[in-house]
């Protein structure tokens, strides 16, 4: 029982982390109809860079801010002068293929600034240490990083929803020319998108770094995770990245806990479930398939 | 037995009726005319017929068969073709081998994977004369991306005709084209045998006066007057609605 | 940039009109090779020749049938480990044959039926959602050639990889040397290359074509297409699980690393580098791409992030690849 209660907080943890991923990536998307294949890279720079940041500044808290904000700049400068370019006509493949090359050097730039080593990051003072819960003791951190999760999803949720910018951004997912004829400054907005669609991985990349630790080959993992979390969830929409992620999250979590020689297998399995069912996903706007 | 016929047919988009029990027959050899104003339906009402929309409720027959649940692909193949409102071919490819697609799946000949698909002479010859059908015949080697809109129009009804329908759905075959194009459009399509049924959804009236056997005049969704062309122009209800434009 | 490109037009037309030339040449050339080549140079080409073999094959799907599978590794390294499975002296494997009337028929036989098992579910989407799926299950396998180290040996890999033979029974001949190998390799790459070549060019190949540039209208006309897909996927990876099949022939290795991303992202740069839907690319890219590092790493030790910017710079600028910039503004099957 006690393993159970560790397995499902420990399911919210993965579920929250992996939200905060397909939210930017869906958002993304759902904007720019384009899956950016460097988005796993992000989550792995944002992280390399907070843990430099700590060893720098000497606070999480500030790395906190700091990373999301430098690696969102890079996101913003990529978006401007290489994504740009490829904008008019269906040139969808080629703006993808545009990411996995970003992805690539990425990729390597990193390995050569940071080394191969795994790279283990201690949660701030302030949130070590556990807490008893019931019958068990369970990190002070991880909790934390599941309300943080919560937050964060009401927060986004009140921005789309309830904001003149949320709407403009929910209006570009429909219908992104429909938003320039209104006399919107569409390619802001899609630069903006794609910066904070980026800076939402950089902060993943630091909250989860004391989670899933840092090392090469993490940012291609994660990216896998999170495309799998957008294809059951539904590309396009907050309530899809958020029910993909939890579910991705639990399956992931217990797989990995009572059949760890098959927890990925689960995972795919999952997924193609959900494909032969709704092949836009559990949430997903039917109208793209593009 | 009618040739196709559509029975208390509905389509509702979420809450928008956008077609309301719509029944209509279609008989042998007949030239059937769908027109209404803007957003009356007939563009839904032609898509549940071809089968890239699924209806709400009620039945599409052809030939007395059930086709309502049938995908595109498989009422293509029982000889129910139809053209696009937009434009929808293969743009990167010839005129020639626009038809050929069409020509080679109609002669079965797609699973042959080793010959190359010049040594099958009946399709390209098929294939020629369905383009000298159209007009098309002097801009064979020319990339779809090159013509002129009406003769990719010409192209779009050249595709539907190279399958050897039954039945043949035209989806505002006249659609953005200069009167002189319309003049064309208009000749084509009345040279097509008398014997292949044909059902069109037009706007222009001078089209549909000229084409048509029986027309039917849709207004939200409902039809609110159905017959043939002197019928339907003298009727009260279509003059107010419709013809006053 | 466009005086490169004029250039590298001209020089298109030039290599077409010396075609049956050239064409001489390059046999020639082909057969004397090995013999007077440096053994790290014919290992190289060895190696170009099966990554052109993999590319092809990616250029079946990817370019024309118009299917944007990332995961194209998943078939490459599943046809690896079948061979390696069954040839394999290693205690892990089962060591039965490496006769390759056998092997070659169980691997592209595997290999297709995992594609038609995989591309059941991911050929139910199309475009970014097909890409992701495809990605995601060469991932899959990925993870199972790591984690199952009782018969894949995890992330060692398998070792022991004998080279094949070919025969039946006392009429057996092992391809042992370096220069056989290169000649079986050579051998598979030009049927392979012929093959495809009839298939693209066929009436199926056509549809595969129509399916690129307009499924919903070819589906109008009656196709069937999510067989045509699936036929494309399954020929397409058994193409794929032959590449792999002779790589590690060659290496004598199995590894994870012939399942992962960047083996299928490396495939795929040589295809876009070299030009989609052409057959010739893909050889031109497998040569370009391949050799890279090797030009490169006496300057730099940064290959592989060059590669990535080489690979962007074609992407924004070249996207038809080299037999794009040789065909120039005409539009032939010229190569």
């Amino acid at each position: 029982m006690e393993n159970f209660l560790i397995q499902l907080l420990n399911g919210l943890v993965a579920g929250m982390l992996l939200f905060i991923m397909a939210a930017g990536l869906s958002l993304i998307f759902g904007q720019m109809n384009v899956i950016n294949l460097s988005h796993g890279a992000f989550y792995l720079l944002g992280g390399y860079v907070g843990l430099s940041a700590v060893r720098q500044l000497g606070s999480f808290w500030l790395a906190l801010i700091v990373a999301p904000l430098v690696v969102g700049a890079i996101g913003f400068v990529i978006e401007k002068f290489l994504l740009r370019r490829l904008y008019g006509g269906q040139r969808h493949l080629e703006q993808v293929l545009l990411t996995f090359g970003l992805a690539l050097v990425a990729s390597d730039l990193i390995q050569w600034n940071w080394g191969a080593f795994v790279e283990s990051v201690a949660p701030p003072a302030l949130l070590s240490g556990q807490v008893p819960l019931y019958t068990i003791q369970f990190p002070i951190y991880r909790l934390a990083l599941i309300v943080f999760g919560l937050a964060l999803a009401l927060l986004l949720w009140l921005f789309l929803d309830r904001t003149r910018i949320g709407a403009i951004v929910r209006a570009g997912v429909t219908n992104a020319e429909m938003v320039s004829g209104l006399g919107i400054n569409v390619h802001l907005v899609f630069a903006g998108v794609f910066a904070v669609g980026t800076a939402l991985a950089a902060l993943a990349g630091v909250i989860g770094a004391p989670i899933t630790a840092l090392y090469p080959g993490l940012d291609f993992e994660i990216l896998i995770l999170t495309i799998v979390v957008v294809v059951v969830g539904g590309l396009g929409t907050l309530k899809g990245a958020f029910w993909g992620a939890l579910l991705i999250g639990m399956a992931d979590t217990f797989g990995k806990a009572y059949i760890p020689q098959f927890s990925l297998f689960l995972i795919f399995a999952v997924m193609a479930v959900v494909l032969l069912l709704r092949p836009s996903g559990l949430f997903g706007l039917e109208a793209w398939s593009r | 037995m009618s040739h196709l016929e559509v029975v208390d047919l509905s389509k509702a988009f979420g809450g928008l009726l956008a077609v309301n029990k719509v029944s209509l027959a279609v008989e042998p050899g007949e030239r059937h005319a769908i027109i209404g104003p803007n957003g009356a339906g007939k563009s839904t009402l032609f898509n549940v017929i071809t089968g890239e929309l699924t209806p709400t409720s009620g039945r599409v027959t052809f030939d007395g068969r059930d086709i309502t649940g049938l995908p595109v692909y498989k009422r293509a193949n029982l000889g129910l073709g139809h053209t696009f409102q937009r434009n929808n071919l293969f743009m990167g490819l010839t005129v020639f081998e626009n038809v050929r697609l069409a020509t080679q799946h109609r002669q079965r000949i797609n699973r042959h994977w080793f010959k190359a698909v010049e040594s099958f002479s009946q399709v390209q010859e098929e294939a020629e004369a369905i383009l000298g059908q159209v007009g098309l015949l002097p801009q064979m080697k020319r990339l779809v991306s090159e013509l002129a809109y009406g003769q990719q129009r010409a192209l779009e009804i050249a595709l539907a005709l190279a399958t050897k329908p039954e039945v043949l759905l035209l989806d505002e075959p006249t659609a953005g084209m200069s009167p002189g194009e319309t003049v064309e459009m208009v000749e084509l399509i009345g040279k097509l045998p008398r014997s292949l049924t044909m059902m069109i959804v037009e706007h222009d009236m001078d089209v549909i006066f000229s084409l048509a056997d029986r027309i039917t005049v849709l207004h939200y969704g409902q039809i609110i007057g159905s017959g043939a062309p002197d019928e339907v122009r003298a009727d009260p209800k279509v003059q107010e609605i419709y013809l006053g434009g | 940039m466009t005086a490169v490109a004029t250039q590298l037009g001209r020089v298109g037309t030039w290599v077409n009109r010396q075609r049956q030339w050239l064409w001489a040449a390059f046999f020639i050339a082909a057969l004397v090779f090995p013999f007077v080549a440096r053994p790290y140079h014919l290992s190289l080409t060895i190696e170009v020749l099966v990554f052109a073999i993999f590319a092809m094959s990616l250029d079946l799907l990817l370019g024309y049938t118009g299917l944007p599978s990332f995961g194209h590794a998943a078939f490459f390294g599943l046809g690896a480990y079948v061979v390696g499975y069954i040839a394999s002296t290693s205690p892990l494997a089962l060591g039965l044959t490496s006769n390759l009337l056998v092997t070659v028929p169980i691997v592209m036989a595997a290999t297709a039926l995992v594609a038609l098992a995989i591309g059941f579910f991911a050929l139910r989407t199309s475009g970014i959602t097909f890409l992701m799926i495809t990605l995601a299950f060469a991932q899959m396998l990925f993870s199972i050639a790591i984690r199952w180290s009782s018969v894949t040996g995890g992330s060692d890999g398998l070792s022991g990889i004998p080279r094949p033979t070919l025969g039946i029974g006392p009429l057996s001949y092992a391809f042992a040397s370096r220069e056989s190998y290169y000649f079986l390799v050579l051998a598979f790459f030009l049927a392979s290359w012929w093959l495809l070549r009839r298939i693209v060019n066929s009436p199926f190949g056509w549809t595969l074509r129509g399916i690129r540039e307009n499924e919903q209208r070819l589906r109008a006309l009656g196709y069937n297409t999510f067989r045509y897909k699936m036929a494309a996927f399954a020929i397409s990876g058994a193409f794929a699980g032959l590449a792999g099949m002779l790589l590690v022939h060659f290496f004598r290795h199995a590894s994870p690393e012939n399942l992962y991303w960047t083996t299928s992202g490396q495939v795929l740069i040589m295809l876009i580098v070299g030009g989609t839907g052409t057959l010739t690319g893909p050889i031109l890219g497998a040569a370009v791409i391949r050799l890279f590092p090797l030009l490169v790493s006496t300057y730099f030790d940064r290959w592989r992030t060059l590669q990535g910017l080489l690979f962007i710079a074609f992407v924004l600028f070249a996207p038809k690849g080299i037999v794009g910039l040789l065909r120039g503004e005409r539009d032939e099957e010229l190569l």
